[in-house]
């Protein structure tokens, strides 16, 4: 019978729990994608949470501060890592991308502070909504520069 | 020359640390206190070694010398010396350096202690401690190594090596990369070491929980061997944790503390099983439970303290804090796959002797209170762990990679917490053995009555959010029933023994320091519930750009532009550009905030540092974002009210003085314990 009681016990807890975390997880599952997947998935993905990262095109950036508005294009990058290696690391796929006047790209708007890492090549991993007329409205944006912490070597002028 | 020194060193170690493993190993079959004496010394000697080793790096590291690639990407001339010293744990190679120099410094200081009574633990002590060093050493030898050097071969390229390739010369770049300039602030100077601390800290009680696997010997005596480290290791990882919110709230710029952010979690997840662990020990040395469970709970905490530090040096998850990115990864995983096997197989081997003494009767118990507790702390640990780990699942699963959130953790957790608050306001005064329900209820009616007085009257004079509601009826539960206990068993002896108040008061918290310590941290846990709930819930915004002159307001605040001032500091290498505002509350002038930018040349790379005007209620934390350069009369600032989050760090100090109390070493009742009963040991600690 005490058995009885912390089996029963602990089995609601248990089923508290999944419940969180499988109702939270319905609720905040933002999905991962690269620009291509986007285009391809178009109309069907518009209003959901979305995460999609790209190679920021240096020329496309604008900013207007009196409404903290900034929209800028991204190029597309393959997400698969190991891909990225192959074409000789992150820095150089980032290069290639923007580079390429055929790659696929999307327009983002994001308001707000312009961010201090945000420019040409830098990768960008936008958390947002894609709106119906096909620009990506990214609540937030990380940017990471990999010519920074990655590029073990120096530059060959600096001898 | 010295780096080779300094790798030699480091190789030799690694030799060494290997031996004293086989030795305890050997000397133990073999019943040779000799050998196992002579594993001991081996293991003795690692620390001095390292730290020669590490001499040679700092000494690489202040002495610009940029040809080794890892004083290349963490320093650079401009940087100050102690900042160069502090580069030692700023990158990958460096910090695990850092890290196998804190564990053979512990492991050290463990073997010295008399183990007169306890000699069957220490070779398997040594065995723990050396392995878990000789590992992180291999990974320094082998794949992280911050001795390596630039070569340029005849062709011009450039390549990173130990030892001279073939018709390759030394290069010598004139000036490192410099340490990443987020990195350079005294809470971002301190914070890692705390966390690796309070990992480190956390590998003597998981050794001493093999060797009484290992040995047999599996009564509680592993457990009071090793409270006090894990109280110390607790301290670390906590204040570890503090400290790194502190840094984002003061450098990141984003008005917030804390992002769930996967690195985060790293570290939060060994707090979250040694939490567990903490209270959970209490269960087997008062009532002989929950055996099994504590075996599990450190080797969960030492699995997780391993992948803590490889998630958080090996970058192989998208973050603010990947700035590494290297080939330590399998390495890593495979010694936490072949620890935590041969953990849990020892466990499994010795189940039947991990036997609970008694049984668990009633569900109000402090036993179950306390059981309850560690399943609300696993809980929180599977939602964390979840969040971790679900892009890799569902990329398995469905081949699309979906991530969760911050929302995710807060709306999962928060319940969960919600729980851990409200039986930290009931387990105090529930009894061992036998509560129930009109026991505790009687002695908690009144606090409850008034803690939901409380929140009615916030409901009606503050706030409607019924989360926040919610939040504070359980903060104020929790302070009112703490504190009328404290008050209730100082004037019980005020009355007895004939002391004033205070006097009273303190002699009932050094009597039984590990409990009264522990309400104290109870309370601190509140404090900090309150800072948290008031930026989570409270925190308003607002971004604007505005010449010279003009303002902007947020809640009551007016914030106004006043000045504007850019230069170049040259010798430090850094560009600063700094706004003046003045700040009112409903018109009255409160002081002058001054926000930075701060631009660093070497790393190309920018720092926002926020004005910040903090009180009891609230703080006012403003940004500058943006400013026009050509007319020097319009500038973008982002303005955070940040509600009641300095009581987050009020009751961090707290915090650090309750644990204090309770790690303090209780001569007197050692002493009377040791007399009064007739045990087989004393309750004395490791240290």
């Amino acid at each position: 019978m005490g058995r009885m009681k912390f089996i029963i016990g602990g089995l609601l807890i248990l089923g508290a729990v999944v419940y969180l975390i499988v109702s939270s997880t319905q609720a905040n599952a933002e999905y991962f994608m690269t620009v291509n997947e986007l285009n391809a998935k178009g109309a069907s993905v518009v209003g959901k949470n979305l995460r999609v990262s790209g190679a920021v095109v240096g020329n496309t950036i604008q900013y207007d501060p009196g409404t903290l508005t900034l929209t800028f294009e991204v190029a597309h990058v393959t997400g698969d890592n190991n891909e990225v290696e192959a074409q000789g690391g992150l820095a150089a796929v980032l290069q290639a991308a923007v580079a390429d006047p055929n790659r696929a790209r999307i327009k983002v708007v994001y308001v707000g502070p312009k961010p201090d890492l945000l420019k040409n090549e830098a990768q960008a991993i936008m958390t947002g909504q894609l709106g119906a007329d096909g620009v990506f409205h990214a609540d937030e944006l990380l940017l990471k520069c990999p010519t920074k912490y990655q590029e073990a070597a120096p530059q060959q002028t600096s001898k | 020359m010295f780096a080779e020194i300094g790798y030699g060193i480091l190789a030799i170690t690694f030799v060494i640390a290997l031996y004293s493993v086989g030795a305890a190993i050997y000397g133990d079959r073999k019943k040779s206190s000799a050998i196992v004496e002579s594993a001991r010394r081996a293991m003795l000697l690692t620390w001095p070694l390292i730290s020669l080793s590490a001499g040679t790096l700092i000494y690489l590291l202040i002495t610009n010398h940029f040809e080794v690639s890892f004083v290349y990407e963490v320093t650079s001339r401009s940087m100050p010396t102690y900042l160069k010293v502090t580069a030692w744990w700023g990158g990958q190679a460096g910090s695990l350096v850092f890290w196998s120099w804190l564990m053979s410094a512990f492991a050290s200081l463990v073997t010295l202690r008399k183990w007169d009574r306890d000699r069957e633990f220490l070779p398997w002590v040594i065995v723990i401690t050396s392995i878990t060093t000789a590992f992180f050493l291999g990974l320094v030898i082998f794949y992280a190594n911050p001795f390596t050097r630039f070569w340029q071969s005849l062709d011009g390229k450039i390549v990173t090596s130990m030892f001279a390739p073939l018709n390759a010369i030394a290069f010598f770049p004139q000036d490192g990369r410099g340490l990443n300039p987020l990195l350079r602030h005294p809470g971002m100077i301190i914070h890692p070491p705390l966390l690796y601390l309070g990992f480190v800290s956390f590998v003597i009680p998981y050794a001493f929980a093999m060797a009484a696997l290992i040995t047999g010997r599996t009564d509680d005596r592993w457990i009071r061997l090793t409270r006090r480290w894990t109280l110390w290791a607790w301290l670390f990882l906590s204040l570890g944790l503090v400290v790194g919110g502190r840094w984002a709230y003061d450098v990141l710029g984003w008005g917030g503390y804390w992002g769930w952010d996967p690195v985060e979690i790293a570290a939060f997840m060994p707090w979250l099983t040694g939490t567990a662990f903490l209270h959970s020990v209490m269960i087997q040395e008062k009532r002989g439970l929950l055996k099994h469970w504590n075996m599990i709970l450190i080797i969960l905490t030492y699995a997780l303290v391993l992948f803590g530090t490889f998630l958080t040096r090996s970058g192989v998850l998208s973050s603010v804090h990947a700035f590494a990115q290297s080939a330590i990864g399998p390495a890593f995983f495979v010694f936490i796959g072949a620890t935590f096997i041969t953990s849990i197989a020892l466990v499994i081997y010795r189940w039947p002797e991990l036997r609970s003494e008694t049984e668990m009767k009633s569900m109000l118990s402090r036993e179950a209170l306390f059981l309850l507790n560690n399943l609300l702390f696993m809980s929180i640990l599977v939602v964390s762990f979840w969040g971790v780990i679900f892009p890799l699942i569902s990329e398995l699963t469905t081949g699309q990679k979906i991530t969760v959130g911050p929302p995710f953790y807060e709306r999962a957790t928060g319940p969960l917490f919600a729980g851990l608050m409200f039986l930290m306001g009931i387990a105090p005064l529930s009894a061992w053995g036998n509560s129930t329900i009109f026991t505790l209820g009687r002695a908690l009616w009144k606090s409850a009555v008034a803690a939901l007085l409380i929140a009615v009257f916030l409901f009606f004079t503050a706030t409607k959010n019924i989360l926040a509601l919610v939040g504070f009826f359980l903060i104020a539960f929790v302070l009112l029933v703490t504190l009328v206990e404290f008050w209730r068993t100082a004037r019980a002896r005020q009355k007895t023994q004939n002391e004033n108040f205070f006097a009273a008061l303190l002699n009932l918290i050094g009597r039984n320091r590990r409990r009264h310590g522990g309400y104290i941290i109870h309370l601190s846990m509140m404090l900090m519930a309150i800072g948290i709930l008031g930026i989570e819930v409270f925190q308003v915004q607002t971004q604007g750009t505005i010449a010279v002159g003009q303002s902007l307001s947020l809640s009551g605040y007016s914030i106004q532009f006043k000045s504007l001032a850019s230069w170049d500091d040259t010798p430090k290498g850094v560009n600063y550009t700094r706004a003046v505002v003045d700040i009112y509350k409903d018109g009255t002038f409160l002081g002058q905030l001054a926000p930075r930018k701060d631009y660093y040349f070497d790393s190309q790379q920018n720092m926002t540092i926020p004005g910040v005007r903090s009180t009891l209620k609230d703080d006012v934390y403003v940004l500058l974002v943006d400013w026009q350069p050509a007319s020097a009369n319009g500038a973008t600032f982002k303005v955070f009210v940040n509600p009641l989050v300095n009581w987050l760090w009020i009751g961090t100090i707290v915090f650090l003085f309750g644990i204090l109390i309770a790690a303090w070493p209780e001569r007197e009742a050692d002493y009377a314990l040791a007399h009064s009963k007739n045990k087989a040991y004393e309750p004395s600690s490791a240290d």
